[in-house]
């Protein structure tokens, strides 16, 4: 057993940047790389993937992020632990070890299945949001339950070199390697390792990423933005860091701004593993770019785990026209005008208009002389059709001949939107497997 | 009468229909002075058109900040929501456009 791990954060999400991770990898001194690329929707779309073919369904950018970091992991020793199998931890798996044999790497490479449970939906749970029944929500496309740190400790244990999960709760991807080296059970330390790792899970939004401003809030070379480290001893303190040379900032003002992102309760920040308390943390800034944390604390988690479910909600269509020069604002409102007749149809559930601009059709963006210089209409629509979605697009697009004067730069568009409901389920009935591949 | 953007800095969050916007001084002194002028009334009626639910007010004294939960802020909510930004990322920057 260790004293102190390293654990690096190398994604925030699915389409985040490739650079930060291999520089990590590379010069991070890290013994974890953690990629977290998993948004609450990212699964239920990537279940519709599976179902069009049995071998796809995980992170459309797996292929390409694991590749440029292998032989970082092999020279530097780094067990890597990543969310990308999204709906299918198995088929990411099978890729991910021949990837490895491509290169010449024999890594042990494990999935992390169980977190799918569509088929234990009964559809009478009761929605978190709206306390109805699921099966109200429409078609269900997926479900899949939030998974805390045992099956990564199981693929740890089993001396997994890369572990490949579905839906597991973020803060535990990172938690998992500090109670696997420490041996953590108190939920004090279960607290204090998820403060860190929810620290962590959005990589750049802790070091200057989603904070930047041109007064108060500078950071330095912002483009080449680095990812955050998290040194955590074995008594729980961490210190936040990032690789020399990158750029961003790392301070107390970035990461407070991180610890209470998307925290709906930071007294009982809960978790599979935990109900981390937030309100005790004590930040402090040990010099440039390194800020300690401590005395996160917790109590002993629930039975239930939480459970995402995907249902088809409606189709999107929208259109977009440009309007310039004096009476901008007059003409895109005459077009509103036109619309609302025209769109009018049982069809349409809801529909939203926006007036969005200042200078995109103008050249000389500098020299903006009234207010606002051009105006681009939007429409979007929810539509119970995939034809009445189109209309919406076709609708707006007809302006240029049949609407106001001077509409130019149509665009048009329509998709499926799958929608999210939460439901909970005892964890009992979600059990885990890990695969070696 | 000054902007809050002058005094402290803002990140909005989502989940489902519910947005989080914290409330962080640039100096740890105006703490008390946030805590004061920027209540959850102050909030409701800054944003009132985003703002259609119940909104708590958190005080983390311990790192000198408030967190606000506001639920209803979001449309809908994040995956089904009309609007351009269904996240609500620029409340926050909206947030700091209060006058205290």
């Amino acid at each position: 057993m260790k004293d102190t791990i390293r654990i690096g954060c190398g994604a925030g999400f699915s389409g985040d940047r490739f650079e930060p991770a291999v520089i990590l990898a590379e010069k991070g001194q890290l013994d974890y790389l953690v990629l977290e690329c998993l948004a609450e929707r990212t699964i239920a779309l990537a279940q519709q993937q599976k179902q069009i073919n049995p071998e796809l369904g995980y992170d459309p950018f797996l292929e390409r992020r694991i590749n440029s970091l292998l032989p970082f992991l092999a020279r530097r020793k780094i067990t890597l632990i990543t969310n990308m199998g999204a709906a299918n931890p198995l088929a990411a798996a099978r890729k991910v070890k021949e990837l490895c044999l491509k290169q010449g790497f024999n890594f042990k490479v494990a999935a992390l299945t169980g977190d799918d449970v569509l088929s234990s939906i009964t559809g009478n749970e009761k929605v978190i949001e709206n306390n109805r029944t699921i099966s109200e929500s429409g078609i269900l496309v997926s479900a899949n339950a939030y998974l805390g740190i045992e099956g990564i400790l199981e693929a740890l244990a089993a001396d997994a070199d890369i572990i490949i999960t579905g839906r597991v709760a973020d803060p535990s991807l990172f938690l998992a390697p500090m109670v696997f080296e420490f041996g953590w059970t108190l939920a004090e330390q279960l607290g204090q390792g998820t403060v860190i790792g929810h620290l962590l899970e959005c990589g750049g939004q802790l070091t200057g990423g989603y904070f930047m401003d041109v007064a108060g809030k500078q950071v330095s070379n912002p483009a080449n933005l680095g990812f955050p480290i998290a040194e955590v001893s074995k008594n729980g303190t961490a210190v936040l860091t990032k690789v020399a040379g990158t750029g961003g900032s790392l301070n107390l003002r970035t990461v407070k701004e991180q610890l209470l992102y998307e925290v709906l309760n930071p007294h009982r920040y809960a978790t599979p593993d935990v109900i981390a308390d937030f309100t005790k943390v004590r930040l402090k800034e040990l010099g440039k770019d390194e800020v300690l944390v401590t005395d996160g604390t917790g109590t002993e988690a629930g039975n239930l785990l939480k459970v995402s479910v995907g249902y088809k909600a409606y189709y999107l269509g929208e259109g977009e026209i440009s309007y310039a020069g004096y009476d901008a604002v007059d003409r895109s409102k005459l077009a509103i005008t036109i619309l609302e007749e025209r769109l009018k149809s049982d069809e349409v559930q809801e529909i939203r208009y926006d007036l969005i601009g200042l200078n995109s059709i103008n050249e000389d963006k500098l020299n903006v002389r009234s207010f606002p210089y051009d105006v681009r209409l939007r429409v979007a629509a929810k539509c119970t059709s995939k034809a009445a979605a189109q209309r919406i697009g076709e609708e707006v697009e007809a302006l240029y001949t049949n609407g106001p004067a001077g509409g130019g730069g149509c665009r048009k568009y329509c998709k499926e939107v799958i929608g999210i409901h939460s439901v909970f389920m005892e964890k009992d009935n979600v059990p885990f497997k890990v695969t070696l591949v | 009468m000054t902007k809050l953007y002058y005094l402290a800095h803002s990140r909005a969050g989502d989940k489902g229909n519910t947005s989080t916007l914290s409330l962080i001084p640039f100096n740890e002194e105006d703490y008390p002075l946030i805590c004061e002028k920027v209540t959850v009334e102050k909030v409701r009626e800054h944003l009132w058109s985003f703002l259609q639910g119940d909104i708590i007010r958190y005080e983390l004294d311990n790192i000198k900040s408030l967190l606000f939960v506001c639920e209803e802020a979001l449309s809908g909510g994040v995956t089904t929501s009309l609007s351009l930004d269904p996240h609500g990322k620029c409340l926050s920057s909206l947030l700091l456009e209060m006058e205290i």
